[in-house]
Parts: C-alpha cells; structure tokens; sequence
C-alpha cells in the first residue's frame, strides 16, 4: 500500500482554491491588513497544516474557507465553486469548546444531522452513534458537557464536525487548549481518523511539531500582513509519532524558519 | 429531609416567638392578634371559601398578566438583541419603565380601563414586561459568540437558529430574568388590588384591604402568610424544574431551592 504522504499534491485535483485573496480589518480607527495576496491550493483529501505566529492571518483564512467571514479581494473556490457562506460541506471544529451545553454529547452530533433532510431519524441515531464510537466516547452518550473533560469535549466537537460527512474538516487549533498527554493520543486518533475517511483537512496551529506529525504540506506564514512565506513537504510515512527522531529533524527545520519570520527576516 | 426538619423547626420558633410577644401584654392584642387567631382566620376562610375563591381570581389575573407579559417580552427582547437600534430605543424604554415601580400604572389603568379585570391584567403585564425584554436582550447578547458560529457552519440558520440555539444558550439568563418578572407581576397585582375595588372578582389583596377596613389584624396577617405561601409554591413548581435543568446541564452553581 502506498502512503498518501507521498503522493504529489498536483496529482490529485483541488478541493479548496484560494485566489489572491486580502483581507483588511479596521479596530480603532487603524487599518489591519490580515491577509495580503494569499493564493493556495489544497488538494482533495489533503492534510494541509497552516502554521504561523499570532497575527498572522492563519484564522482568518480558516474563516474564509468556512464561508464565516468574506474577504475583502479575491476569492476561495471549493470543488470549483465560489464559496458564498457556511455550508455544511465545510465544518469547523473550533479552538474552545463549542459544543452546546443545554444537549448531551449525543445531542451535539445530532445537531448537524438533524440539518440534513436527507437522512431518516433512525439513520441521524445510527450515524450519530456511529461517530462517538469512532472518537472512543460511546459510553459517553448521555454525559453533560461540563461532565466531559477537555479531551472528551474536543473529541465530541471531532464527531459533532464529522458526522454531517463533510467533505472538508476545517480545524483551528483544536488541541491547544488540552495538556501534552491529551494531545499525543489525539493526534493518534485524529491520524487513524483521516486514514479512513479520506476527508480533506486543513488544521491551524502555532505549534511546530503538532504540525509535522499531521500535515502532509506545512503552510508557513509571516505576520502583519498575512502571506504565505514558505511551503513544506512532509514525506514521511503516517502513522507517524510525534516523539520520533525523523519528526524532530523536520520540526527543528521548520521552526528554524519560523523564528525567521517572527523577527521579521524575509524568506523567500 | 434534614433540611426541611431544620426549616420546619426555624419556622415554629418563630412562631413561638410570636406567641410570647402576644402574651407579654406590651401590645394591644388588637393590633398583634396571637397567631392562633390568625390561624383560625385562615381555617374558617378555608372552610367558608372566601380564601380558595379569592386565590382562584387572583391567582387568574396573575397567570393570565404573567403569561401575556412573558409572550411580548420575550420576542421584544430577542429584537432588542439584534440591533444597536432597537437597543437604543426601545431598550432604553424597557430599562426605564422597568425601574418604575408597577403600582405607578395603577391611576393609569383606572382611567383607561376603569374598575374593570383589563385594568388589572394592564398593571400586570406592564408590571412584568419590562423586566422580560431586559433579562431576554442580556441573556442573547451574553451567548459566547462560538455557539452561533459553530451553529452557522452546520446550516443553523433564521428560525432554526434562533429557537434552537439562541433560545436555549440564552436560558440561564431567562430563568432568572422570568423570576424577576414573576416577583414584579406579583407585587403590582398586590398593589392593583388593594388600590382598586372590582366587582367582578374579590382577589387577595381586597381581602388584605377590607381586613384593614375591618381593623381584623388576624386577616391581614393571615391574608399575608397566604401571600408568602403562594409565592412559595409557585417559585417551587414553576421554576425550580427550569433551575434544576440549568444546574443538570452546564454543571454552574444555579442557585438550588
């Protein structure tokens, strides 16, 4: 079996295509420019990790992908088409919890269900059962939200983005709020997750070594404005473990890069 | 079970302690009957259905004005939540009549009504409203905004959104916001009929204001420990469910009566 790591992004088509897009904000009277003249293409299926210091646009282009905010220039096409707002094709797993604490963890992923006409009632419970099985919580169904702990709540939010079938999992620094131990095991699982199902995921993160071990491209961007400085490979074969050597040479790399661009330096 | 005993047992005390006031001889008994005329008060008006029929019209007008007060209150709040507009508008309104107290709308009420049940569900409502779009606009202005953007990229959208995300993630906040409206309905209420005669129905308060009339200081202060009593039980049946659910649900120290 060949790792999809190593297959070439331009031999598969592209499921997300961001065009030249800016974005400016304007808090208190200065103008902020998030997002200069940023173009990528992220193939269908990819793992595509953004990765920069704050204030480098990285959530404000998850925001675009997910159709939350519009950008001021250019456009982002998903599967071809402009990107007009939410749709459910697109799911964001967000950095804080999100889940709603009036419904069980079970309710939360049938909320996205529920938002399909499609499926039957009897399918949504299926499905719905089907996916906190998946993130290991099936005992968990009719736990509270402030029952869960903050792994268990960011596996809930997994299942709640993923049982709708996106096609593409959008997800903003999902972890950074859980300890190290957490983590680690969700990474593994996020791994196994993505083997299986294929789905094109685009993951922001401010930490090097989180982005090594999940990303098949690495995204580097530099702050104020918002662009794309440098884009990396990473072959190595999944699944991969965030303590190994092989990771730790490509993380040092990167970071080393990454320091260039929070001091300022250019990097091209 | 403890709680009640240790309840129960500050209750009689006190009641005791009523007692032993009386029977000092400091004051005119006229003026502090002993509480076991007030009990007997209570017990004939049970038995001769002046008491259960006066709780019936008032708790009527009560429940009616609530309810009235929480259906326009509670869309005028989730409005009032939308827009900068609304907020300064009929916001600022809200908060204003709001910290009028709701026996003002009496005179009012007489004369656009006259002595007539309308006059009585006006003070009400109005008694109630104000309270219901102020605790609504807070508690939808309150929901952290990453329920309605994890809502919006499911395709929760317009009526979908607003009844089963806003609604809901607001409900700590309406809770405590339809108490305070309950406690403000109740008060004018009590004002609006102790100031206002009313042929069609002889409430609670007309009860406290002929006892007065009567010089019966045994039916004021029994008229009074209904009140207290009713107020009571109503807290109990009507929101300690809700509070119960809130406390189930986000785990916070909502407080548990």
């Amino acid at each position: 079996m060949e790792a999809p790591a190593t297959l070439s992004s331009e031999a598969r088509p592209a499921k997300i295509e961001i065009e030249g897009v800016s974005k400016w904000f304007t808090p208190k009277r200065n103008i902020v420019q998030a997002l200069d003249n940023v173009s990528l293409s992220v193939a269908d299926g990819e793992f595509v990790c953004l990765l920069g210091p704050s204030g480098c646009g990285k959530s404000t282009l998850l925001d675009i992908i997910a159709g939350l905010t519009k950008p001021d220039q250019g456009r982002v096409l998903a599967d071809g088409k402009a990107i007009e707002g939410p749709g459910r094709e697109r799911l964001v797993m967000f950095q804080e919890s999100a889940l709603f604490p009036w419904l069980d963890a079970f309710g939360n992923v049938m909320f996205g269900l529920k938002l399909r006409p499609d499926l039957t009632g009897k399918e949504r419970r299926r499905i719905a059962n089907e996916y906190l099985e998946l993130v290991g919580l099936g005992k968990f169904k009719h736990a509270h939200v402030h029952e869960l702990s903050g792994g268990m709540k960011q596996r809930v939010a997994l299942a709640r983005a993923l049982a709708p079938d996106p096609h593409v999992l959008l997800m903003d620094e999902p972890f950074a709020a859980l300890d190290a131990m957490t983590r680690d095991q969700l990474y593994d699982d996020i791994q196994r997750i993505w083997m299986e199902s294929r789905k094109t995921i685009v993951f922001v993160t401010h930490n090097v070594r989180e982005a090594v071990c999940l990303g098949d491209r690495i995204v580097l961007m530099t702050p104020s404005p918002g662009r794309i400085s440098q884009i990396f490979d990473i072959p190595l074969p999944r699944p991969r473990d965030i303590n190994s050597p092989e990771l730790a040479a490509y993380s040092s790399k990167i970071a080393a890069a990454l320091k260039g661009t929070a001091n300022g330096a250019a990097f091209e | 079970m403890k709680r009640f005993a240790v309840a129960l047992l500050f209750f009689a005390a006190l009641i005791g302690l009523w007692e032993l006031a009386v029977r000092s001889g400091r004051w005119s008994s006229v003026l502090l009957p002993s509480p076991i005329f007030v009990a007997e008060y209570i017990w004939f008006a049970l038995l001769d259905g002046t008491l259960v029929e006066s709780t019936w019209v008032t708790l009527k007008r009560l429940l009616v004005g609530y309810f009235a007060g929480v259906l326009i209150g509670l869309p005028l709040g989730l409005l009032t939540s939308t827009s900068q507009f609304l907020e300064d508008t009929l916001g600022a309104l809200a908060l204003g009549f709001q910290t009028l107290p709701s026996v003002c709308w009496v005179p009012l009420a007489l004369v656009w009504f006259g002595q007539t049940e309308g006059a009585m569900l006006f003070v009400v409502i109005m008694g109630t409203v104000w309270s219901v779009i102020i605790a609504t606009d807070h508690g939808a202005r309150n929901i952290p905004p990453i329920y309605a953007r994890a809502a919006r990229t499911m395709g929760s959208e317009g009526f979908h959104k607003w009844t089963r995300v806003i609604l809901p993630a607001s409900l700590p906040f309406l809770v405590s916001g339809m108490k305070q409206g309950w406690a403000f309905a109740w008060r004018s209420l009590m004002a609006a009929e102790i100031y206002v005669t009313i042929l069609t129905g002889f409430g609670l308060g007309h009860l406290l204001h002929y006892g007065r009339e009567l010089n019966a200081m045994e039916q004021v202060i029994g008229i009074m420990i209904v009140i207290v009593v009713i107020g009571l039980l109503v807290d109990r049946l009507l929101f300690s469910p809700w509070e119960r659910f809130l406390h189930r649900r986000w785990g916070t120290n909502v407080k548990e009566t």
